[in-house]
């Protein structure tokens, strides 16, 4: 029997040891597992590159792991926020390295990687400061950049539903990176707010196939609205 | 001098994106753009962190923060939407879906390169997000910005200052003066404010400019 389910949070992270690549999913906070962080704060492994769309807001989640000062390096599209002010101050004092990537760019170079893609032209960056150093080539008339993709070791994601064979599907635009992250990753993480029977998730709107999941955690506080009473899953 | 008001370059720019267009408005002043689209044509508004048939911001006390648009303020979906992994909306904009998509910037150059994504001032942490993704993923790029700085300096430049975003990537710009084609033959401009001679904008400009056959003169 396959059984990808986890009791805890802890128990999921348990294993991640110090300098593995981490792949964090959502899109500020839409989509961002702040339960698998907050245990992966409390287990400790340090020297961690983060890949992550932006670089944590307030002092919660990402921001929260990112003031541990455990994060060697970030690599993201929009680090700068209104409220990213921790990982200003770890940006400005040079104790975080920073790999900036267009978005565009970071989400293919992640589904690249889940797709044993060796590495692809892309024509966003081509001829600014971001693809300074790369390799270019013309084809068809138009201008490419070489980008190659981003391999983790892990990657904790948030799901809605989730089951045994860590199928998953996921809730609105919380959906963001979650799909790719999970294929791009050794071991996939994902936080679901209710793991189901196995046969209860229509094959036909499976969002992620449970292939790339290794790991399911049922957190039932996870997801829960934020100022939406009475609003349907 | 006059200027157009923000509502009228939105209501300027919404008169210009045809029935039927899959439209990416982009952060700041182009997501005015939105509350002046024809009633009369069914526009599709497409957010790049995931949702094509964005609605409207949702009621007060309605806000659901797992339904945001890419300026992560909550919206709403409406009947016909759907929503998709990162990696498909930016392949919606790079693999030439989107008809049309609308941008802020710092400048436009006469040759159509795009900044607007980072002053290079030593001091500032450098975030792109879609913005080069944006510059270069739609069959039309547009720009809606004031025509000159706070300063009196022209946006719209010789060649970029400022780090680009794009390369010959901007078919139209939008200003408070006036509305300009980036054309291979130069900027022309199709729409000047009430009272602004060409000579003038030019003159305002620095930049070479002339008006296009269909353009409707002050």
């Amino acid at each position: 029997m396959i059984d990808k389910t986890v009791a805890t949070a802890r128990e999921a992270v348990a294993d991640i040891r110090d300098g593995a690549t981490i792949m964090i999913g959502g899109f500020g906070t839409a989509g961002m597992p702040s339960e698998l962080i907050d245990a992966l704060i409390e287990q400790g492994a340090r020297d961690l590159t983060i890949v992550n769309n932006n670089a944590g807001n307030g002092d919660v989640g990402l921001a929260a792991l990112l003031k541990t000062k455990r994060v060697r390096k970030i690599i993201c599209s929009f680090p700068r926020q209104a409220d990213s002010y921790v990982f200003d101050a770890l940006y400005h004092a040079g104790d975080i390295e920073l790999e900036l990537v267009p978005q565009g760019n970071l989400a293919e170079r992640i589904r690249a990687a889940g797709a044993g893609i060796g590495a692809f032209f892309t024509p966003t960056g081509y001829g600014t400061l971001l693809a300074e150093g790369k390799e270019t080539r013309e084809i068809e008339g138009r201008s490419y950049v070489l980008e190659y993709p981003i391999r983790a070791d892990f990657a904790l994601i948030k799901a809605l539903r989730g089951d045994r064979w860590g199928n998953l599907v996921y809730r609105k635009t919380a959906r963001n990176f979650g799909p790719i992250m999970a294929s791009a990753a050794k071991c996939t993480i994902a936080q679901v707010r209710e793991i189901v029977n196995l046969g209860d998730l229509d094959p036909e709107a499976v969002v992620t196939p449970g292939i790339f999941v290794k790991r399911v955690v049922e957190v039932p506080a996870a997801m829960k609205p934020v100022a939406q009473p009475g609003a349907a899953a | 001098m006059n200027r157009y008001t923000r509502e009228q370059m939105a209501a300027r720019v919404a008169r210009d994106i045809p029935n039927g267009a899959y439209v990416n408005l982009g952060i700041g002043l182009p997501t005015m753009i939105a509350n002046h689209l024809p009633k009369d044509r069914e526009i599709v508004l497409h957010t790049e962190n995931g949702l094509l048939g964005m609605g409207p911001a949702p009621e007060t006390g309605a806000e659901d923060y797992d339904l945001i648009n890419a300026g992560k303020q909550p919206v709403t979906a409406l009947p016909g939407a759907s929503f998709f992994h990162h990696a498909d909306a930016f392949g919606m904009m790079r693999g030439g879906h989107l008809d049309c998509c609308v941008l802020g910037a710092f400048q436009v150059s006469t040759g159509g390169d795009l900044a607007n994504w980072h002053t290079g001032a030593k001091d500032a942490i450098p975030a792109v997000g879609g913005a080069m993704d944006l510059a270069i993923g739609a069959k039309s790029v547009f720009v809606m910005m004031d025509h000159q700085t706070k300063k009196g300096e022209s946006k719209v430049v010789p060649k970029c200052t400022y780090p680009v975003t794009g390369l010959r990537c901007v078919n139209r710009i939008y200003t408070d003066l006036a509305v300009i084609d980036v054309t291979p033959e130069g900027l022309r401009v199709i729409d000047i404010v009430d009272g602004l001679s060409l000579d003038e904008l030019v003159r305002l400009s620095g930049v070479p400019m002339s008006m296009a056959k269909t353009a409707v003169a002050a």
